[in-house]
């Protein structure tokens, strides 16, 4: 675990850039991250997965898949392949200051 | 008469049958086991048929060789599965009323998630080798084919026995070379993981294998479509990869029961305790095998461990006492590796597959994570264990929770 400086405070993060307490988590802070994954700026699109994400998180305590959000309306696959270019599994679950999201096995 | 209903006979579900009837009192509890079909399938082995070592007289035997004397047994779709009121509807409006339910029902592929999939191109050189079909399919197909590019793709996690991809193309590999046109075949394995596995030390000793073999690997590649009038596989974010032929891992998904009933996840796989095997939603439904939400590996092996675990549990539940058994999401692969090699790999919830000797520390005969003659035995041997000894729930001399013995960390 490491701290890092991220929208002017300090956060700790794992190897991989997770935040490791998703509490901390803000709309500043997303933004920042997201930079830092290469999508700038973070639209209300984004915004709203992001919400979505964050509260089956609270209620389930796992990211949902992106099956599910397609399922549930909340995006069609192919949009969010588009609002988190290169796997939006793991980069949206970043943004969102959750866990990098269980593997599979 | 209190009763014990058990949904699915496949391999989870004719274990549980046999273990549970051995031991529940006949004076006290009635038992019924119900599944669709009359066949049961001998899953592992439709790896061998597309290169003629199998046929399909090879996996088939009648289920009901495997159920013990004095057990009700129905052949019938289920309909539904009514949890709020303890009973189970058949086709046809049959009620079936229980005191436990252990649901086994599995999970099968579902090629008509991925678009262009299941049309022009389907059983034409376009294959899956998770269903007997399929593999026989493929197995015709592969007689005749003189050569071009054979794609593998597994189009989303999680599958049925998460090491079959990699033997499929080991097994390629030498068939291949076997044919004398191992040079005219360029093979190539398409996954949305990250590398050739999911456990990181067992994907990099894999990741060699494909390169020692002549596979390319193509990591994080998520299928999105099938262009099958220009034979592309076209992943969510527009790459598209030419084949000649594709073999698919096509999306896993628990039964249409189980989201008819209510009470799966959106792969209508089953919400369960990972370690009690106890459905999260009612405490007198019990899930096994594939199934399942666990975040273990869908195959028989862990099934069988599973098993062992889910009979003490169902034992303390009947005494109303805890559930003292912890499934420790214990699985056991032989990957067959192609020119009468294969490795092994042993492995659970918490601890990744490791090198060593297995099952008897220091001594083997098998090894882990290294290819050997060997491992190969034990994979061909295990179809004879999987008939006599497995399915009738007999003891098997590998302990249900994994041990750290003979491995190297």
């Amino acid at each position: 675990m490491t701290t890092k400086e991220l929208a002017g405070i300090s956060v700790d993060v794992d190897a991989e850039g997770f935040l490791t307490d998703h509490k901390v988590w803000n709309l500043d802070l997303a933004a920042a991250i997201a930079k830092e994954e290469g999508i700038d700026p973070l639209t209300d699109r984004h915004v709203d997965v992001l919400n979505f994400m964050r509260k089956e998180f609270e209620e389930n305590g796992t990211a949902p898949s992106i099956r599910k959000m397609n399922k549930l309306n909340v995006v069609p696959t192919k949009e969010l392949y588009a609002l988190f270019p290169g796997g939006p599994a793991k980069k949206a679950a970043k943004i969102a200051g959750l866990g990098k999201p269980q593997g599979c096995i | 008469m209190k009763k014990l209903l058990i949904l699915g006979a496949g391999t989870a579900g004719t274990m549980m049958l046999n273990k549970m009837e051995s031991v529940l009192d006949k004076e006290e509890w009635d038992i019924t086991i119900v599944d669709q079909y009359e066949t049961h399938y001998y899953q592992p082995g439709f790896l061998f048929i597309p290169f003629g070592i199998y046929n399909r007289r090879d996996v088939i035997k009648p289920k009901r060789d495997f159920f013990p004397p004095g057990v009700n047994v129905i052949f019938s779709k289920i309909d539904l599965i009514e949890a709020d009121k303890n009973q189970v509807i058949l086709d046809g409006g049959k009620v079936l009323p229980y005191d436990i339910l252990l649901v086994a029902t599995g999970t099968k592929i579902n090629p008509g998630e991925t678009d262009g999939m299941m049309e022009g191109g389907w059983h034409k050189n376009i294959f899956d080798f998770y269903t007997v079909e399929g593999a026989v399919a493929l197995q015709q197909f592969l007689k005749y084919w003189e050569g071009g590019k054979m794609v593998l793709n597994i189009v989303e996690m999680p599958i049925k026995c998460p090491v079959a991809p990699l033997e499929f193309v080991f097994l390629a590999d030498w068939w291949f070379t076997e044919q004398g046109i191992r040079d005219k075949v360029e093979i190539e394995f398409v996954t949305p993981l990250p590398g050739a596995f999911t456990k990181p030390k067992a994907s990099k000793v894999f990741g060699e294998f494909l390169n020692k073999k002549g596979v390319s690997l193509t990591p994080e590649f998520s299928a999105g479509r099938v262009d099958w009038e220009n034979n592309k596989l076209v992943s969510w974010d527009e790459t598209s990869i030419d084949y000649d032929l594709l073999v698919t891992i096509p999306t896993n998904m628990g039964d249409d029961l189980i989201a008819r009933s209510g009470l799966g996840d959106e792969l209508n796989f089953i919400p369960t305790d990972k370690f009690t095997l106890q459905s999260q939603a009612n405490d007198n439904i019990f899930v096994i095998g594939d199934a399942t939400n666990l975040p273990s590996s869908k195959a028989g092996s862990v099934a069988h461990f599973q098993a062992d675990i889910l009979q003490d549990n169902l034992l303390s539940y009947i005494d109303g006492k805890p559930l003292k058994g912890k499934f420790d999401g214990h699985a056991n692969c032989y990957i067959e590796s192609g020119f009468g090699k294969g490795i092994l790999i042993d492995f659970n919830y918490d601890t990744e597959p490791l090198p060593g000797k297995f099952p008897l520390p220091g001594v083997g005969p098998f090894s882990l994570l290294e290819e050997t003659r060997m491992n190969h035995y034990g994979k061909m041997m295990f179809r004879w264990m999987y008939w006599n000894l497995l399915l009738k729930g007999a003891e098997l001399p590998i302990e249900s929770h994994m041990l750290m013995a003979g491995k190297r960390a």
